[in-house]
Order: C-alpha cells, then structure tokens, then sequence
C-alpha cells in the first residue's frame, strides 16, 4: 500500500520523509515538483501524479503536501483520507500542524507514524488509541520526563485496540462528568445578481466533547430527525437504532469527537439569514469605478449576526479602491486584489456598508463579470435549519452528568454574484 | 549527503567534541571488530559516544538525534553497529527508535542486523502482546532474504498466537514476507487460509489485504468465509472495510450471476431502501420466476449499505463502486446521495469522487439528476474540481479562469451533440461567445461551432458569415485554422465571402501560422474546384508561396494539390477525382467525454483515477453465465438456516420439530435450545426457554453433529427437519438406560471411538458461542470453557469393599464422568451394593466421614434393605479439592460399620470441555512456563495412530478433544472438577515413533500426576 511518505513545504523542501517498506529515493518528488511547477497554484497540484514506476497520491494541508508514494493498485481515496486523518492526528497531537512545530517533534511525529501504519496498511489510526502508545509532548510531561526519565512510549497494548468499543478505553475517569454536544451548521450558498437564492444548503455537525466516567451508553434524540437528509456517523453511532428509531445511540469515545455529520435536504427551504445590497459598477472609458455595498439580517430568528466578513476577489483591471465603511475596517490588496471587510456585528437599526470608488487601469476594457462577494458569518444560539435536540439519556452508569448543547450557524461557502 | 550529516554534528554537538574525542579512543575499541566503519569513526562520534553510555536518557537523546537524521533524510548508516547494541534495551522509547532506525538500514547492513534476530525471537516470546507484536514488526521488516525461514517461522507462529493484535500483525508480515521473497508463495497461502477463518474483526482487513496482494487468484479460499466476512464488515475497522469491500466485489462478480438482465430500471425498485428487508425480500421473490439473486448475494448488498454512513469517504466510495458493480441497476440509485455528500469534503476527495461521478453518470444518465445542484461551481473551487464540475455552463463561461471557460466550453459542445434539443441554444450561446474579448475562449468556441455546424451544415450559413468577419480579429491560430475549414467545407453555401477570405489569406499567408496555412491551402483548394473563375490565380499564387515554405509539411502538401487540382498532362486519372476527394462528405466528430472509456475500470481505483492501469490492478471480471455452485460456501449449516429462512419459515420448522418431539417430553428442551441456535441465534429469549428443563448439557449430541467448525456437519438445510427425531430415536433407546433418571447420558450412543477420532464433544450453548456461530465473534478473549460430554467412560470399577471384608456386602465404585447432580465442585461416584449374602441387610447408609480439610461429600439416601443377591447402585457426590487424597468414610448396615475410602485417579477429577483449537492454543499460551509439563514418550509406531491414542487418553482421564487441524498433534482438554483449571493435553507426533506429551495446566500437581499416569500408557503396545 503506502511505501513512503514525504513533507514537503510550499518552498519544495522536503522536510520529513518515512519508509515503511523498502526505501524510496526522494528523487521521485522530483516528478511531483514538475507538477507543481505546471498548476501555478497548490491548490491545483493535481492529487494522483502517476510517474513510471510509482504514482504519487497527494494532500494539501496546512501549506504542506502531503505526498505518499505508492507502486500497486489502490483505492486513491483510500490513501488520500489515510492522509488526512495523518494530518488530524499531528493537529489533535501538537495542536497545529505546521512545518516548525513537526520539526520540533520529529521524534513523536516519527513513532505515530511508525503506529500508524504497518507495511503501509493503516494500523492504529483512532487518536485515542495512538495516544495510548505514544503520548502527547507536553511541557509537563517532558519535564517529568527529564527528572524521572520515564518515556512518551506506552508499553502495553492500548486496551481499544483490542475491544469492540477501539475509540474509548477502559477505566476513563472524571470527577466532573460532563457532555457537551455543539450543533454547528453551515450554509452554502450561491445568491445571483437579483438577491434569489440559486442553491442553498445546510450541511451540518455535531461535535460532542464528552468527559465521561467508566462505560457510558449514550442516548441522544432529536425533536425532528426527520430534517436530516443524509447523516454521515463516527463509528461508535449504532446505525441501526438509528434506521428504526431514528436517535443516536452510542458509547461514545472519550473527549472530543464528531459524532454526526448531516445535510439537511435541499427539498426543504433554506432560510438565508442575511442579504446583500450591492452597487458595482465598472464604466468603459472612465477609470472609476463605483462600489457599493450594504449587508442586511434576513430571517435570522431573532438573533444576532456575529463575526460578519466579506471578501470579493476584483478583477485584474482594478488598481486601487477608495472605500469607507460605515463600520468595521476593510483592506484591498492591489497585488492579490482581494478585498476584505471585517464588519463584525450587524446591528439591524444601522446596516452596515462600504462604500467608494475604484480606480481602474486607463484604458482597459470593462471586466466581463463583476467580482463576486463572498460571505462570513456567525449566529449564536441559533441552527437554522431548525434541527433541535430533544434529551439526551445516559444509561450504564449511575453518576449525573452533566450536559449541555450548544447551537451555532455559520456560513459555509456563501457567495452573492454580482 | 555526508557532508550534510557531518555539518549537522559540527553544529549540535561542537562543544563536547574535544573531550568527547578523548573518551572516544578508549570506548570505541571493542567496536573495533567493525573496522569497516573506522573512517567514519570521526563523524557522529558523539552520538556514538552517547550510545554506549550507561545513561538511558544520553542513548535516548542520541537516538532522537538519528531518527531526526532520518527523518531528514540524512545517511545515518555509519552508526548502524552502534545502534543495533541497543536492540536489547530495556527502555522502550529506546527500544523503539532503535526498532525505527534497524528497519531503515537494515537492508543496506545486513550483516550486522543479524546481530539483532535474536533480540526479537526472545521478544516473540514475551507475555506483553504489544510486545510479541513490535518484534514480529521488526522482524517482518528487515529486508534481509537469509532470515527468511525465520520470518516463515514467526509468521506461523504469529498467526496462531492468543492476540488478535500479533496475528493481525502476522497477517502484514506476510506481505512482507511475500515481497522479500515470492517462492514462500506457498507456504504463505496456507497461513492465509488460516487467518481467513479468524473471527476477529481486528484481523479481517489485514489477512484479506495479505490475501489481495500474495494470492488474489485464490478465489476459493475466500467460500468458506465469504459470508462470515460479510457478517462481521460492518466492526471491522474503517481501513479493513475498504480492502474487504473491493476484495468482496471481485468475489461477487465471479460467484454470482448478473443481476441486471432482468432488471428493467423499476422505478419503483428504488424505494426498496425504503423498506424492511423482509419486504424487499418479498419483491425479489416476485421476481424470482425469472431471476433469482443468490441469497448470499444479497447478503453482501444488505450488509455493505450501512456503511455508506461511514465518515471515512474512501469505505463510502468503496460501498458505491459495489453497488455500482454488483448490486441490480434499480438499487445503485441509493449511493449517489452518499456520493455527493463527500463532494462537500476535501479538495483531494471531490477530484477522485468528480470522477468516478463522471463515469457513472455516461453511463446511467439521470443518476445524479437530483442532485445537480451540488455541482454547481463555486468560483473559490480549485480549477481541477470546476473543470469536472462542468454543468451550469453559461454563467462560467464569464469566469475569469480562461482555462476553465475554455472547458466549460468544451462541455456545452458535448452537451449539444448529445442533447438535441439544447444544441439550437447552445450554438446561440456560442455564438455570443464569439463576441468575447477573450482570445481563448473565442477560439475555444469556434472549434466547439465547427464541430457543431458539421454536423448540421445546412442552416447555418449566417454563422458562417459571422465567422468569417471574426478572422480579422481572431488571433489564435487554431481559431483560424477551424474557421477556415468551415469556409472551405461550406464554400458554395457562401460563394460570395469565401473568395474574399482566401483574398484576405492569401495576403497575410506568409506570417500565417503553420496549421492555418495548411488550411489556406486547403481552402484555396477547394475553391479552385467549385469556383475555379474567380479564385484560380489566387489559388496559384497561395500554391507557389506554399511550394517555398519553410515547412515541409507545406511544401509537400502544396506539391500534393498541385498535382491534383491543376490540370496537367501527367495527372489524368486522379484529378478527375480531386473534387470528390477534397468535397467529401466528412462525418461529423463525435464529441466525446474524456470519461468515456474509463468506464472499463473498477470505480475508486487508482487505475480507474489514471484511466491507466496500474501496476497490480485485478480485473473485474464479467459475470459468469452460469452461477458456479453456491454450496461451496456452506460452512456449516445452522448458519446457512438462521441466516437465509426468513422468520416466518424458522418458525414452521419450529413447530415441526415439536411435532417430532412430542413423542418424548424429555427432548423438549434440547430440541428448543437446538433451535434458539438455528433460529436466530441472538434471541436469548429463546434460551430461556431452553433453560426449563434445567440440564442444557442434553442437547449437546446435536451440536456436536451440526455445531460449528465440526466435520460432521456438512448437510443441506432442508435435512435439520429429519435428522433430529433420528436422533432422537437414539436417545429413547439409551434411556432405557438405568442409570440416568437425571443427568441424560444419552449421548454415549454416539461414541464410537475408533470411527470418528473427532466426534467431539461440544460445549452447552453458551452466549458467546452463539456470537461465534454468528460469526460475530469479536475478539475479545473470553475463552470458551463449557463441558460437554466425555468422550468415552471407562466401565472398570474398583473395589470399595470386598466381600469378605465386608461380611458378605460388597461394593464398587466407578466414575461414571457425568457432572455430578449434588454440586458442581463434585465428582460423580457410583456405587453398586452387593448382597453376597444369604440374608436381607438392612439399612446401607455411611457413617463417620474422615475427610481432609476442605473435601466434602454427598451421601446417597441409607438403603432400607437389600435382597440377598441383589444389587443396588447409588450415586453419590464427592468434592475431591482436585487432589488425589482419600476419601475415607465408614459404610454401615444396622450391625457394621466398615472403614472404606475411594481415591480418585487424577484422570476422574475432569471434565471434558469443549473448545477450538484455538482457544486451546490461547489457552495453552497462557499456561506455560512452570504450568507446562512435558514429556517423551516412545512407542510402537500402529500405537500412534490418531484413534489409538484417543482411546487411550480418554481411558485415563476424563478430557475432551480438541479437534486438530494437523494430522500430527492432538489435544485434549478438560478442566478440573473443583477449581474449574483448565487442563490441556497435548500429543505431538514426532519422528521415530516418539512423540511428545504435553500438559499445561495451573494445577500443576495434578498436571505432573496426570503425566505419570499417561505416560506408561500411551507407551504401551
């Protein structure tokens, strides 16, 4: 399966590399290179590069390249989420996943993947098992590893890896027991010129973060299960008290996980919180542009919209733009040409806007399209598609946990043309 | 590289080099041997230095430092002598790195690795599993061909040790094994088969991964499991799953016979998701006149669609690619809402997924119909995913990314082609397009319109027009080239502009670019032939410029019209020809997608991904005419009925079964608990049931016919239903039997010891076993000890009492091996009375007991009287403490008493329980050491066939057997009576007519008196 493993940064330094069979020269990075070179952008280094005697499988993350080699027949996606879930175990272990901080814990990096894989066949991928036999460098831990010279290395067999439930140990113990489940919700959408919508969908999370003592066996039921189109499951969710009863019935791993993911199906309407008013309007022959734009609450239930951000990549022709905002602050980059505008809250009394005029290249033609705008934001307290929790059961243990749930709606891909 | 290595010391470890240096002589010496190595001795001495310290935490920095050197990739190999030292350490972060760094050099030093095996076969050995399973790792990793025989021996090893984690390991091993060295081919499938039958979930991927990479045409291994595999998928780990799945799918296509001839598209079919299995299994019925889908096909289908829930995108593409391939055409609607779904994840993700939506939507138009909108392009998408994103053409078509309107472009052409309906609009899109500023997408649409007007060149003169007034403007010389083409096809449909044209190429023709001005010369061509007034001296002029271009292609090709079109003498017969051969109808292109012929891959593969085969891509194979015999993956057939009787029919069979058995109460409830295992099997309900009559031993001669991993038990479904009244008819014959008012012991019937050596004694139901029957065993350890009947009981019987001892009364006593009624710590004693007499004796009770400490007795009820010359025969209970002390009692009559005492042979404090082999081997792997006892012993070879040896060890002790997948060993296994201890028994046949005698067991006392016993035994002729 995988032979190798290489790092590269986004300079094209190979920074780690990692054999599990025979040993593959780094030189085959060399076709992954030429590759880069002819997709300007990394995002579009394409992720299977086939070369004569190998064929690279790649991800892009955190500005690095993930590159695995592989010589035989294998599901790409296989790979490819093997990488990624690489990845979300570096981000879980050292809490970012960037080329410095692999450096510094080369030796940890080195002894997970070495767990991870087998012969290039995954191994130990649940982080809960992982960190049994390899634990998390700490600065505690590594003082009290220096005084008492104990190791990171566990020297038994994590008990997961043997039972039914491989994503929680045994023996877990909490004083305060606490479960606390975040509905996180984002819309995708894509509003044209007239302010209709033209797709729009709710796909949804629920990251749970439990803290549990001992064996729990959770119970987790919704007010309108019915809302959820397609629900993809962590393992430990039984999927068939689910098809006849529709709740989620798990013992779940232990700290935090994502227990559910869902799209609401696009059958139902999509409410769209917010609305954009624009004004953009390039003249041929003149080199000024106008620009404006107004962000308003749409259905949004009462509830405020936070962290609201808009960004518009404007075309080649604009060399300057002078704006101001009513609130918040806003930069352009002539180089990139990207215009950011951190508004923050929207307060419905005074709707926030930005406007001014741009200044364009003398003589260039009018761009065919105006820049499209796209939308950050957040609501609190708030899953717009109306999903709800009704209770959530313990059952297996007799101590009271407490819980908590959550709401959050963000926006996902939200992009208004104009 | 070096050098680098050698900067990277200077600058971490400068400071101590000097003293270090110093040291450095005086400790390097007795790695002197290595004397290969004493140029490098300069470089990385420190580490060197560090690495023979007694400090544990200085060996560790130095290690981190070389797995950092790695890491980097950096040579690290000159410090491979000293490394390899500390294989040994005892810590095991130490351990660890050192294993990390062996694994990378070894194969580049490998003399100096063999220095560490012996590490790892002691390490093989240890009780921590994590252990025993690092070293197999290492061991199956170092690439060095002379360890060969011992990776094959710990593989084997490996494979049949107590965790599942080592065997899971052994089942990686062997594809290392495998890529070292092919010709262990053999040897290695046998160890497959064996890891096929594992129930742990643990296990399943890797040995069906090892399976996929050394033996993928072995097809047949796979029957037997082929539905265990398919119970068990939905535990085993994400990873497995994928590997599982696609091994699965190849299986089916050549076990099964295609689903989809009779399946015309039902709509209807698709709610079929929708519904219960039993309602679906009602419609295929319907079917079935026609097509009957193989119910272990079905199987496969239901039990693969949960896991299009998974989180892990490559198990979902994995269960799509399955349906895709096997499952009927009306059910593969239900995988496309997964599949979109994992559009919303990675970039990486969407790009493998794009495809293979491409393919499946060529070739099932519709299929993601719903689901359009998920396609729509986001501009903030990497080009790759828009360009296969393609659908909301128009509207892109804008987008600033020329290369992808480029494409999008290219898709509305094949939409038009396709679609007749939209080709009017899509040609009127186009043509806007032509008003573009953009070059390329211009000229994008001027190729996708020629290829469209091919097509339908009759009405669409104006566009032509419009075309031609684009040639002043239009740059990129495919453009031109296309729009020329156009003109010269077409050109007595505009006889007016194309003259003009070819006045206006003629003059430019020179700086031309290659391509258009072969199509000048084409177009001058062509003129010439339907207009030859006008255009005739152009055509000449264009010829004569071609005739000294720099381009030999246009030279050739201007001498090559030349030739045809201008009248000459030489030229008769051809140029007659010339206007056919350049006005020929030229068929329209078909527009095709890129995807097209992919479609001939296994979707989610790499090759597929490529549209190149890869280097060890297996072929799907078409579906077989003929379904080949299903049979063959009957592995026992409780199974195969709880399985596929749907519920209604168990419960016919059910009350068949009572029809039977109302003949004889007694049977009710084994014949209940018989069917709780072939009902359901999870229904523990049922076994309540079965519990009524309190004795579930009793039904433990049908399990041992029909229970799992038993020989016996090869018989087609339908036979259940006559062959337990057969046996039934047996029992009604043994009650007869005096003895048993209680305990049934009737199944001494089926005892024929030298015919079935492996008539074995099956265990009571017990729960875990019903998981195992499941296949849904799942690999935690909780061992399977439940007594089952003996074997074989031994009619001697001792003396208790003699005649003339006993004035006249006489007793013995034998063990009749059944557990004992009185308690389940006891051993059953019989003991028949004798009046030897010519007088009544009256009132046969016992008396004063003298037992040891902690030996408890249950007496028999005090006979009233016994007839002169008669006999009686009384059981009784006693708890012997597994030792083999003495029971010392008194038997009375009304004037009596005598002192008596009954010692047990060591072999009567057992039982038989029933296990596989291997829990025996879990079982024995826990028991060793001090707990093991062995010895030799030396026979006559006729005195070591399997059925002499069985008769002769279930005559001594009271053990069960194991049923043995070598010829060569036996095992026997039965636990003691007070404590519960397991006892092993292992006969291992060796060369020379010995044989090895082995016995592990925590008693060990018992287990040495047991040896003793067997010994002379076992050795006699």
């Amino acid at each position: 399966m995988i032979h190798s493993l290489f790092l590269i940064n986004s300079s094209g330094d190979i920074f780690l590399e990692k054999h599990w069979k025979s040993v593959v020269s780094r030189s085959v990075c060399d076709y992954f290179f030429e590759a880069q070179e002819r997709a300007t952008e990394a995002e579009n280094v394409p992720p299977v590069i086939p070369t004569p005697h190998h064929y690279l499988l790649s991800v892009y993350r955190h500005k690095i390249f993930f590159v695995a080699v592989i010589q035989t027949e294998v599901p790409p996606l296989f790979v490819i989420e093997f990488l990624h879930r690489v990845v979300d175990t570096f981000q879980d272990y050292f809490g970012v996943c960037s080329e410095p901080v692999i450096k510094d814990n080369v030796v940890v990096v080195y002894e997970v993947l070495e767990e991870m894989l087998d012969n290039g066949f995954p191994l130990a991928t649940e982080s809960n098992i992982l960190k049994e036999l390899i634990k998390p460098p700490t600065i505690l831990r590594t003082v009290v590893n220096t005084i008492t010279g104990s190791t990171n290395v566990g020297d038994q067999l994590p008990t997961g890896q043997l039972s039914v439930v491989p994503w929680r140990r045994t023996g877990v113990k909490y004083t305060n027991n606490e479960a606390y489940f975040d509905v996180i919700e984002e819309i995708d959408a894509i509003i044209d010129k007239s302010g209709s919508t033209i797709t729009a969908e709710i796909q949804g999370v629920i990251d749970a973060c439990v803290k549990l003592t001992g064996m729990p066996d959770l119970t987790l039921s919704f007010m309108n299960p019915r809302l959820l189109d397609d629900v993809s499951f962590h393992p430990c969710v039984r999927f068939k008290r689910w098809e006849s009863e529709r709740t989620l019935s798990f013992i779940p791993a232990d700290g935090s996980f994502r227990l559910l993911s869902y799209h609401v199906s696009a059958q139902n309407l999509v409410a769209i919180p917010v609305y954009v008013k624009h004004n953009i309007s390039f003249r041929d022959s003149s080199s000024l542009g106008r620009f404006e734009i107004t962000v308003g609450p749409k259905q949004t239930m009462g509830k405020t919209i936070e962290g609201v951000m808009v960004t518009s990549q404007m075309p080649k022709g604009v060399l300057n733009m002078s704006l101001t905002p009513s609130q918040g602050t806003h930069t352009f980059d002539p180089v990139t040409k990207m215009l950011s505008w951190d508004v923050g809250k929207i307060n419905p009394q005074k709707l926030p806007s930005l406007k001014g005029t741009m200044s364009l290249q003398a003589g260039a033609s009018k761009p065919d399209e105006n820049p499209t705008i796209n939308l950050q934001f957040k609501i609190q307290q708030l899953a717009i598609s109306g999903l709800k929790v009704n209770r959530l059961d313990m059952y297996g243990e007799k101590y009271k946990p407490f819980k908590g749930i959550k709401y959050m709606t963000k926006a996902g891909k939200f992009q208004v043309r104009t | 590289m070096s050098s680098n290595s050698f900067a990277y010391n200077e600058q971490s470890g400068g400071g101590e080099a000097t003293e270090l240096g110093q040291e450095a002589t005086s400790t390097i010496s007795p790695s002197g041997a290595f004397g290969l190595f004493s140029s490098d001795l300069k470089k990385n001495e420190d580490l060197k230095q560090m690495l023979e310290s007694n400090k544990d935490s200085a060996k560790l920095d130095a290690m981190k430092r070389i797995v950092g050197m790695i890491a980097k990739g950096k040579n690290a190999s000159e410090l491979f002598p000293a490394v390899v030292k500390n294989v040994a350490s005892k810590n095991i972060e130490i351990k660890k790195l050192v294993y990390v760094y062996l694994v990378r050099y070894a194969e580049e030093q490998q003399d100096l690795a063999l220095l560490s095996i012996s590490t790892f076969q002691r390490a093989l050995k240890d009780p921590n599993q994590l252990i025993r399973a690092s070293a197999l790792r290492v061991l199956s990793s170092i690439r060095v061909p002379i360890i060969v025989p011992i990776m094959m021996l710990a593989i084997k090893e490996a494979s049949a040790d107590l965790s599942p984690y080592v065997r899971k390991n052994a089942a990686h091993a062997i594809q290392k094994l495998y890529s070292l060295d092919p010709e262990q081919k053999e040897m290695l499938i046998e160890v497959i088969e064996k890891l096929l039958k594992d129930k742990s979930t643990l296990v399943a991927g890797s040995v069906v991964m090892a399976f996929e990479e050394v033996c993928p045409d072995r097809i047949d291994l796979i029957h037997k499991n082929y539905r265990k595999l398919c119970n068990l998928l939905v535990d085993v780990e994400e990873w497995g799953q994928v590997v599982i799945i696609h091994m699965l799918t190849r299986y089916a296509r050549t076990q099964f016979v295609s689903p989809w001839k009779e399946d015309d598209g039902l709509e209807d079919n698709e709610k079929n998701f929708y519904e219960s299995d039993d309602e679906q299994k009602e419609k295929t019925d319907k079917r079935k006149k026609t097509y009957a889908m193989d119910p272990d096909h079905r199987l496969l289908i239901r039990n693969t669609k949960p896991l299009l829930q998974s989180r892990n995108a490559a198990v979902v593409m994995a269960v799509a690619q399955l349906y895709w391939h096997i499952a009927p055409k009306s059910e593969t609607g239900i995988i496309s809402k997964s599949v979109v779904r994992l559009l919303r994840s990675n970039r990486e993700v969407q790009y493998i997924v794009l495809q293979n939506i491409a393919t499946m939507s060529i070739q099932r138009k519709g299929m993601f119909e719903p689901y359009l909108k998920s396609f729509y392009v986001r501009s903030t998408d990497p080009t790759m995913i828009k360009t296969l994103k393609c659908y909301n053409f128009l509207t892109y078509v804008k987008s600033q990314d020329k290369q992808f309107a480029a494409a999008t472009i290219q898709t509305i052409g094949r939409c038009a082609t396709n679609i007749s309906e939209v080709t009017d609009t899509c040609l009127n899109g186009l043509v806007c397009l032509l008003s573009n500023r953009d070059e390329i997408v211009v000229a994008e649409s001027v190729v996708v319109i020629k290829k469209l007007l091919q097509m339908q060149p009759a009405q669409h003169g104006e566009i032509i027009k419009h075309m031609a007034k684009l040639l002043d403007s239009i740059t990129v010389p495919v453009a031109r080239a296309s729009i020329l083409w156009l003109i010269g096809e077409n050109c007595e449909r505009v006889p007016k502009i194309a003259p003009d044209v070819l006045r206006k190429m003629a003059k430019s023709f020179t700086s031309e670019d290659d391509l258009v001005k072969l199509q000048i010369l084409n177009l001058g061509a062509k003129l010439y032939l339907t207009n030859s007034k006008q255009t005739k001296l152009l055509t000449q002029y264009i010829l004569n410029l071609g005739k000294y271009d720099q381009n030999y292609d246009i030279r050739d090709r201007t001498r090559f019209i030349r030739q045809l079109i201008v009248p000459n003498e030489k030229s008769g017969a051809l140029s007659k020809y010339a206007k056919k051969i350049f006005l020929a109808q030229k068929p329209a292109p078909l527009l095709e997608s890129p995807f097209k012929d992919r479609d001939h891959f296994q979707l989610g593969t790499l090759s597929h991904t490529l549209n190149a085969k890869a280097t060890g891509y297996l072929e799907l194979s078409n579906w077989p005419e003929v379904a080949p015999d299903p049979s063959v993956r009957n592995v026992e057939v409780i199974e195969l009925a709880k399985e596929w009787t749907p519920a209604g029919k168990a419960k016919k069979e059910n009350s068949a079964k009572k029809f039977y058995s109302e003949s004889e109460e007694e049977e009710d409830s084994s014949d209940s608990s018989s069917d709780s295992e072939s009902g359901s099997g999870s229904e523990s309900g049922e076994q309540g049931e079965s519990g009524e009559e309190g004795d579930s031993s009793e039904d433990s001669s049908e399990d041992s016919s029909s229970g799992q991993e038993s020989e016996s038990g090869k018989f087609p479904s339908k036979n259940i239903l006559w062959y337990i009244p057969q046996e039934k008819e047996k029992k009604t014959k043994q009650d007869r039997n005096p003895l048993t008012k209680d305990v049934s012991l009737l199944d001494l019937d089926d005892f024929n010891p030298v015919s079935t050596p492996v008539a074995l004694p099956t265990p009571a139901l017990s729960p875990s076993l019903i998981a195992d029957l499941e296949g849904l065993n799942l690999s935690t350890s909780s061992s399977v000890i439940s007594v089952s009947t003996p074997v074989f009981v031994p009619m001697k019987t001792h003396v208790l009492l003699h005649r003339m001892s006993g004035k006249g009364l006489a007793a013995n006593y034998y063990f009749p091996r059944q557990p004992c009624i009185f308690g389940d710590k006891m051993v059953s004693v019989q003991i028949t009375l004798n009046n030897t007499t010519d007088q009544k004796i009256e009132n046969i009770h016992i008396g004063e007991k003298k037992l040891p400490i902690g030996m408890q007795m249950h007496v028999f009820n005090p006979i009233d009287s016994l007839e002169p010359e008669g006999s009686i025969t009384v059981s009784m209970g006693i708890d012997f403490c597994d030792s083999t002390q003495t029971a010392s009692f008194q038997l009375c009559t009304k004037d009596d008493c005598f002192n008596v005492n009954i010692q047990p042979p060591v072999g009567e404090l057992l039982l038989p329980v029933a296990m596989s082999e291997k829990d025996f081997k879990k079982e024995q792997g826990k028991l060793t050491g001090m707990n093991e006892t062995s010895a030799v012993i030396i026979a006559a070879p006729q005195n070591f066939t399997p059925s002499t040896i069985l008769q002769k060890v279930v005559n001594v002790a009271n053990v069960g057997a194991v049923p043995s997948g070598q010829d060569n060993i036996q095992r026997f296994a039965a636990k003691t009576v007070h404590s519960g201890s397991l006892m092993l028994v292992t006969v291992e046949l060796k060369e020379g007519s010995t044989a090895q005698l082995i016995i592990n067991t925590e008693k060990t006392v018992i287990g040495s008196v047991l040896l003793r016993e067997l010994k002379p035994v076992l050795s006699q002729g």
